[in-house]
């Protein structure tokens, strides 16, 4: 199907490309759009969750009686109420789900596993009755040691968090359950040959720390199951589908009787593909038989809802005098949190997949601790071993005296190149991002002293799938479409501006909105960078029916073979040389004449979306740091990116600075710090410390479009390569400043003025610079 | 414990409502006022998503009390376009792209209006500060500080 769909980039484009004002905008500056904690249902319950306080501890017993008898509660639920789930893996989002462990993670079974889990939910008449109730229920712990660091977790004697987990992927197999979920390998050529060939091998270990997705908006959802087991729920998500089979599954309910609406959503970055309030208000709802809304605190987002893995890493890479990569090498341990899945795998694909190499090993480990299970995170794997990496080519880089961009284009991945993980590359805009970055007056700007800058690249493979979208065209000749996949920052413009040129009609004409689950057939969610890809791909299909329908319907009005009418222009007409006469019509034209050619007009694209093509960046910085008190000042950022084609300027653009100031504090200041106790002690904002807007400078963007030949537009997926490349560009431009190389993220300032004090540094006077 | 009889001012029309000692005023906006537009990211005053006016002053609805606010002025995300007219704050955002998922949006706006309201020619370095207590996680801010510089730029002429 995706072949057919090529022939659309032949159309004159008038909207794709521009900076139109997005058709859901005005709700979201006027406060009406309604997000996930903004719907209410009348008789709606208050729900809560009671929490493990234990990082590690066997649930010996939960006696709910005194919280089911105070006055104003109807439901309480717990494990008893949720069946338990066979073990199986199945694809959610660009991570793996298994139901064994889902159920679990939605509601303790056996264990607790970390701090928050949680091991009841009630439904009450207000909050404060919930809250009196949660306190009522009485759990009975038998705490365990418990295990934090991804290291130490993989020690023989570590505490043990499953007593059925055995390594998978090593032979012979293990005969003794541990910590560790998988160990995975990618190897091509031989490194031992090629490093034997390297004149320069540099070899370092990376530790990067656990990052929250950051999300402003909590999870919340409200859910109403009737006594015929037909469930409604609304909930912000970055898909409602996989919210569906989710609930069906854990519920046992019918996934045809299971209707989901997405709300608007208040930002994700992959942390809202999975499940958690969802299935416990479906539970208490259906127990209780009234609506339930359940929104989660900041310190439950915090302590509950997946952050991404922190890592130990190991590189090794290896060059000759004049900079070719002959060898590379790498370990990744990532934790999982309390449940195996960690996103290893992109990790280990993503590593070195810049470069063009040989010889390439990667080895990655996934290994569960007591922290929560981790959800995807903006490119889930790849910022931390690319990190890792980046920062090892930049040390070859400045031990052999060539240029970080002129090292970087030696060895770039091109058109033809074959990667590491598998495939070779199709026209890729690598090598164009880097000469983007080098022609910037940014990349010659002299600099102060205690002053840095950094390069650094970075990779995501991106995905396609299945995506189903609508067009209507109504009795005026407007265009109503519906798309199946959650907008977090864009879609509904994109689309409409797609719809608007192949069917020739006025953008503003063109009205996209988000349907829930009973209105399309199945989309996979808002994630892996998909959803303007594939959703645009799924428009044209549905498109180019409703210009094939307006064919066959002007042949008829005008009496002559469907062959001799095209559609050109947004218009209807008969071709050079036909038979018979015809005004050219346009999509409004024809929609007047709707109930006299064959009834209403749409058309349904349903596709699995292939031909996902990979995005590559390249980001570059300037900063500052202060010798007296370690902090890290960012004082210039450019990012130059491979768009395919730009579907909407302004939001891409947006998703490069968006990235790159995720990634700034990552770098920088974001963690999640734990005490002696396994409990997280940095559960809010003023803690955990994402970057606020004195923290930032205006943040440049450079779109390269090297067009995606399997898309129609030529578009590739942006959103997540933006987060991979900063905090090696970052600990690059320190190094630079500071002459100080760091390899634990983040670089805060505490760690900084230690590595200061270390190389006996005590402010200005007498620190050595680099510039 | 009875409830707080209240009254005050919500966006030019006066308001009355009940309420328990320890419900904010965002509690009261959004569930007892049904104004779901000042946004609930924190409830501890970091993140700004839940800024509104209080007699001209720019605070976190979530930091505040119901019962205090009694004959007091509160203007609020819903009070910002005029009739038909999106205010010019607004409608920059639109042309800037100043959002993504627009849950920051409406405190980002009641605060750059306050901000204007104080100083209607602001320098950047101003503008990033007065504004640090609002956090978009989508954006990198760097279009929602342009979107206020052209604001004041546009409302000064």
């Amino acid at each position: 199907m995706a072949e057919t769909l090529t022939t659309a980039r032949d159309l004159p484009q008038t909207y794709v490309g521009t900076r139109t004002v997005r058709p859901d905008g005005v709700d979201k500056v006027t406060g009406r759009a309604r997000f996930g904690a903004d719907f209410n249902l009348p008789g709606q319950l208050v729900g809560r969750v009671l929490r493990s306080p234990h990082a590690h501890a066997r649930v010996v017993s939960i006696d709910t009686s005194k919280a089911e008898q105070l006055p104003g509660v109807k439901a309480v639920v717990t494990r008893a109420d949720f069946a338990d789930q066979p073990s199986e893996f199945i694809p959610a989002g660009e991570m793996m789900i298994n139901y064994k462990d889902m159920v679990r993670n939605i509601m303790a079974r056996e264990k607790v596993l970390y701090e928050g889990h949680p091991v009841a939910a009630v439904a009450a008449t207000s909050t404060a009755v919930a809250k009196r109730a949660i306190k009522l229920i009485e759990v009975k712990y038998e705490v365990l040691p418990h295990v934090i660091d991804v290291v130490a977790a993989m020690k023989p004697d570590a505490p043990l968090l499953h007593d059925d987990l055995y390594t998978v992927g090593v032979e012979p197999k293990p005969d003794k359950p541990s910590n560790v979920a998988k160990r995975i390998e990618i190897s091509q050529g031989d490194i031992e040959a090629g490093f034997a060939k390297a004149d320069l091998i540099v070899e370092r270990e990376f530790n990067t720390a656990a990052v929250h997705q950051g999300y402003i908006e909590p999870h919340a959802a409200l859910a109403s199951v009737s006594e015929d087991g037909s469930a409604e729920v609304w909930c912000t998500t970055q898909g409602h589908y996989i919210v569906r089979a989710h609930c069906a599954r854990l519920l046992g309910l019918d996934i045809g009787k299971v209707r989901v609406t997405a709300s608007e959503i208040g930002g994700g970055f992959g942390g809202k593909t999975v499940v958690y309030l969802e299935p416990l208000a479906v539970a208490l709802s259906k127990k209780a038989k009234r609506p339930v809304k359940m929104v989660m605190s900041r310190e439950e987002v915090f302590k509950c809802s997946g952050p991404t893995s922190g890592a130990n890493v190991r590189v090794k890479l290896g060059a000759t005098k004049s900079g070719q990569f002959v060898a590379a090498f790498a370990e990744l341990k990532y934790q999982a949190g309390a449940f195996q899945g960690s996103p290893v795998q992109p990790g280990v694909m993503c590593a070195f997949a810049p470069y063009d190499i040989e010889n390439v090993k990667v080895i990655g480990y996934d290994v569960v601790s007591n922290r929560p299970k981790v959800a995807a995170y903006r490119a889930p794997g790849a910022p931390i071993s690319e990190f890792a990496v980046e920062s090892v080519v930049d040390e070859i880089a400045k031990k052999l005296e060539i240029d970080p961009v002129e090292l970087r284009l030696q060895n770039a991945a091109r058109e033809g190149t074959k990667a590491a993980y598998g495939p070779k590359f199709g026209p890729i805009g690598l090598v164009d991002t880097l000469h983007a970055v080098e022609k910037t007056n940014h990349y010659t700007t002299p600099l102060e002293p205690w002053q840095g800058r950094g390069v650094a690249s970075g990779f995501w493979f991106n995905i396609g799938g299945e995506t189903c979208a609508s067009l209507t065209v109504n009795e005026d000749g407007t265009v109503s479409l519906m798309a199946g996949t959650p907008d977090i920052g864009g879609l509904r413009a994109s689309l409409a501006m797609v719809a608007a040129d192949e069917l020739g009609v006025p953008y503003e004409k063109v009205r996209p909105i988000i349907g829930d689950t009973g209105s399309l057939g199945f989309n996979f969610l808002t994630g892996g960078s998909r959803s303007t890809f594939s959703g645009s791909m799924a428009v044209v299909e549905a498109a180019r029916q409703i210009k094939a329908d307006l064919c066959r319907r002007a042949a008829k009005l005008w009496e002559m073979p469907v062959e001799q009418v095209t559609f050109e222009n947004g218009h209807v007409k008969p071709v050079e040389g036909a038979s018979g006469k015809g005004k050219p019509m346009s999509v409004a034209d024809m929609a007047k004449l709707a109930g006299k050619t064959g009834g209403p007009i749409g058309g349904y694209g349903r596709i699995n979306a292939q031909g996902a093509a990979p995005s590559f960046g390249t980001h570059l910085v300037d900063l500052e740091v202060d010798p007296e008190t370690g902090r890290v000042t960012i004082l210039r950022y450019t990012v130059a990116q491979d768009a395919g084609k730009a579907v909407h300027p302004s939001y891409v653009e947006g998703q490069f600075q968006g990235g790159a100031a995720q990634g700034i504090g990552w770098a920088l200041n974001e963690e999640y710090v734990y005490g002696a106790d396994g409990r997280l002690q940095n559960a809010g904002f003023l803690d955990y410390r994402m970057p606020v807007a004195s923290d930032l400078p205006m943040i440049d963007a450079i779109i390269v479009e090297v067009p995606n030949p399997r898309h129609p537009y030529g578009v590739r997926g942006i959103g997540e390569t933006p987060i991979v490349p900063p905090m090696a560009a970052i600990a690059n431009a320190i190094e630079q400043a500071t002459g100080v190389r760091f390899t634990e993220l983040p670089m805060s300032p505490p760690k900084i003025l230690k590595a200061l004090r270390e190389r006996g540094v005590n402010g200005r006077g007498n620190g050595k610079t680099h510039g | 414990m009875a409830k707080h009889h209240v009254t005050a001012t919500v966006n030019g029309d006066e308001v009355e409502f009940l309420c328990e000692t320890e419900e904010t005023l965002l509690d009261v906006l959004r569930d007892g006022l049904n104004l779901t537009g000042s946004k609930e990211g924190c409830s501890s005053g970091d993140c700004g998503a839940c800024s509104v006016t209080l007699d001209g002053r720019l605070v976190c609805s979530c930091l505040v009390l119901g019962c205090e606010v009694g004959g007091r002025r509160i203007e609020t995300i819903e009070g910002m376009a005029r009739g038909e007219r999106l205010h010019p704050l607004q409608q920059k955002f639109l042309e800037h792209a100043a959002l993504q998922c627009g849950i920051c949006t409406p405190g980002f706006l009641v605060a750059a209006k306050a901000l204007l309201e104080r100083d209607p020619d602001p320098d950047e370095t101003e503008v990033r500060y007065w504004l640090a207590g609002n956090l978009c996680r989508c954006t990198g801010y760097d279009k929602i500080i342009k979107a206020v510089m052209a604001t004041a730029a546009e409302m000064r002429s």
